[in-house]
């Protein structure tokens, strides 16, 4: 099992033409994703890797049945194309546009609460590396070879910081049922909560591992009340000094928030193992699954 | 983006914001004319730099007449700042803002933020203004009013009115903030805001709202359709290197240690970071290269961070997805053939290609120490910044 992706899932890149979006539409295919069209307004007709794309994702989604979408779209269009997946019926999208501005995110997020919740569509990132679930299929930029299949969920922002944890599972024969890459910005699409319920309703998932940057604090509480699968958590960031923004804007170390150190405190509190560096991301969770065993 | 004072005040009143007169100069001679034509008897002259704290720092200056408005610039003009937001170097005085002072009844706190658990605009007022908004949450949380902007529609009324009296301002002033309130509101959101902080905002004698402070931060990703903000930018406030690195695409931070950092992606390096410290060290400064993590980047990267003096060893930790190890490998063996680099270098590879990577490095014939874990790569940059500090320490002492 998996969550968000697997084998049936019908894909669809949108802004497909772009050098970056054909590069990985290649090898979304290559891993074995079901990419059926692409979305391009004003390139319809044409073909890329042997997909047809469409002026419209509504148009693409009756004449493919699509039910995924892939963002890459550059950053002054990229709301509106999530948008327009949103209405055109896309169950499940990805945004892997960096440098979208937070307040087309919150333009966004207010149009999809036009949609009944059973009906609105999940979004993950922007600025993030996508969705994998391990041997079914991959939604974005990530290397598909550095993860196996497995029971682990990974919830991370990070791209490469997820991608050091993987490999740590993978050098232990570790697999992964499902990472979810939710971005780094701080107005994104879905939050660690968010997936978190999905991995603890996911029969495939049993344990499941939040890896890096803010927001914990919130999912802290919700794992003490709602989470019965064991979580392990690494917090970047315990030598950063505080109030400077490293990197994007999403990792800023908010004066109105907590801290690094401060938010071990609060997740270890709310029953989380924490990985206290991430050279031990890996070792931390295997103990735990041993125990879960 | 952060701008000055002065410019914060120029847009906020744009919006309907109350500001006090004032005007702007690059001398003290162009101070003291600008003081004559605001008028009255008793300026504030304010320096004019990217740091909150400027007042407990000496930045800010009450003058009573035009030989102390001279001193006031003879003493600020060419000196740095050193406030609690700018770190031991300080920020340079290059301009100063002359302002009418006003007679002060009462002091307010004003913010407003993007709230990440609300994913939304949040106001947070409070009737203890003056104080930073982090002493206030510690001191007086009880003081603090908070309100979210719901996007669609934007900052009602009510809610201002709301805002208004839960700061305990009498009816007769209420009308006064909630054009404030909406006015900065307004600015930003149509300005892509990601700060407008209004410290204090003040009532003055004479029943007069009037913002006597005003800090504006903008959102990078959204300066392409502002290009009136863009031009706002004043690099002489701006850390050098940082913004060396922000022209050549890169993300860097100075710090104080002398590990100096080349990683791709932001969490991955602040996780290098982590766990240098952890092996002993201290991060000379976080650095992203982004994920592509091509040739060009990897050389630019090395001149950055070695401009920092205090670096004594560099370590390089990319993880390799899309692109793959050979291809960063080749990227370091021909930055450190174009670059002469004498202190210890530590690579670290991971991902895609990752023996045909190491490979290279260790044809390459040059002195590079390699690394397959995190953890071993931190403790061999540690090692290798200790034995090249003895080394040089013996060599001294000789």
């Amino acid at each position: 099992m998996s969550i968000l992706l697997d084998r049936d899932t019908r894909v669809i890149v949108q802004g497909i033409t772009g050098r970056m979006a054909r590069f990985h539409t290649r090898d979304m295919l290559s891993y074995g994703t079901n990419v059926v069209g692409g979305v391009v307004p004003g390139k319809g007709g044409e073909t890329v890797e042997g997909l047809p794309v469409f002026d419209t994702v509504k148009q693409a989604v009756e004449a493919t049945e699509a039910d995924a979408s892939l963002v890459f779209v550059p950053p002054p269009f990229a709301a509106d194309s999530i948008m327009e997946a949103a209405d055109a019926g896309i169950r499940y999208c990805v945004c892997i546009t960096d440098g979208v501005p937070a307040q087309d995110m919150i333009r966004v997020k207010r149009y999809m609460y036009r949609y009944p919740k059973d009906k609105r569509m999940v979004l993950t990132g922007p600025n993030c590396a996508g969705t994998i679930s391990p041997g079914k299929a991959l939604l974005g930029i990530m290397p598909g070879h550095i993860y196996l299949p497995g029971t682990v969920g990974i919830i991370g922002r990070s791209g490469t910081l997820g991608y050091e944890a993987a490999a740590q599972l993978k050098e232990r024969g570790l697999g992964v049922s499902t990472s979810v890459g939710i971005g780094g910005d701080p107005i994104n699409g879905s939050s660690f909560r968010d997936i978190l319920e999905r991995f603890e309703q996911d029969e495939g998932t049993k344990v499941i591992a939040m890896i890096g940057g803010p927001q914990e604090a919130e999912a802290a509480e919700y794992i003490r009340d709602h989470v019965t699968k064991p979580v392990v958590a690494y917090v970047a960031g315990l030598t950063a000094p505080k109030g400077r923004t490293m990197g994007h804007a999403g990792a800023i170390i908010s004066a109105f928030g907590e801290s690094a150190s401060e938010k071990v405190e609060i997740l270890s509190a709310a029953g989380v193992t924490v990985a206290e560096n991430p050279a031990v991301i890996g070792e931390t969770i295997a103990r735990v699954m041993g125990k879960a065993a | 983006m952060d701008i000055h004072e002065y410019q914060a005040k120029e847009v906020l009143s744009s919006f309907g914001v109350a500001v006090p007169p004032g005007a702007l100069a690059y001398s003290p001679e162009q101070a003291a004319y600008r003081a004559r034509e605001l008028g009255g008897d008793k300026w504030i002259v304010k320096a004019q730099v990217h740091a909150g704290g400027r007042g407990k720092a000496g930045g800010v200056k009450l003058c009573n007449t035009e030989n102390e408005i001279y001193e006031a610039c003879d003493d600020l003009f060419g000196r740095k700042l050193v406030t609690h937001q700018t770190g031991p170097e300080g920020k340079g005085i290059y301009r100063v803002y002359v302002e009418a002072a006003v007679p002060i009844d009462r002091e307010i706190y004003l913010g407003f933020v993007l709230d990440r658990s609300s994913q939304r605009v949040m106001i947070v007022a409070s009737s203890e203004g003056g104080m930073e908004i982090e002493d206030i949450s510690a001191e007086r949380p009880d003081s603090i009013v908070r309100s979210i902007v719901e996007p669609a529609v934007g900052l009602q009324e009510f809610q201002a009115r709301e805002i208004a009296f839960n700061l305990g301002l009498e009816p007769r002033l209420v009308q006064q903030m909630v054009r404030t309130l909406q006015g900065c509101y307004a600015a930003f959101s149509e300005l892509d805001a990601t700060m407008v902080e209004i410290n204090p905002l003040v009532i003055t004698g004479d029943d007069r709202v009037l913002a006597l402070d005003a800090k504006m931060s903008f959102d990078d990703n959204a300066l392409f359709r502002h290009p009136q903000i863009a031009e706002l930018r004043d690099k002489s406030q701006e850390d050098p290197r940082e913004s060396r690195a922000a022209d050549r695409g890169l993300s860097y931070v100075g710090l104080e240690g002398n590990i100096g950092c080349i990683v791709n992606g932001a969490g991955l390096a602040m996780a290098t970071m982590d766990t240098i410290k952890l092996a002993g060290g201290e991060p000379a400064n976080f650095l992203d290269i982004g994920g592509g993590a091509s040739p060009e980047r990897v050389a630019k990267a090395f001149r950055l961070v070695l401009s920092d003096t205090n670096v004594q060893a560099v370590l390089v930790n990319i993880f390799a997805g899309i692109n793959r190890c050979d291809w960063v490998a080749e990227g370091v063996v021909q930055a450190l053939r174009e670059i002469e680099i004498d202190i210890p270098v530590i690579v670290r590879l991971a991902g895609t290609n990752v023996e045909e990577g190491q490979k290279i490095l260790a044809k390459s014939g040059l002195p590079i120490i390699r690394a397959t874990t995190l953890i071993e790569a931190a403790e061999r940059a540690v090692g290798a910044w200790r034995n090249d500090l003895t080394q040089n320490t013996k060599m001294r002492a000789v």
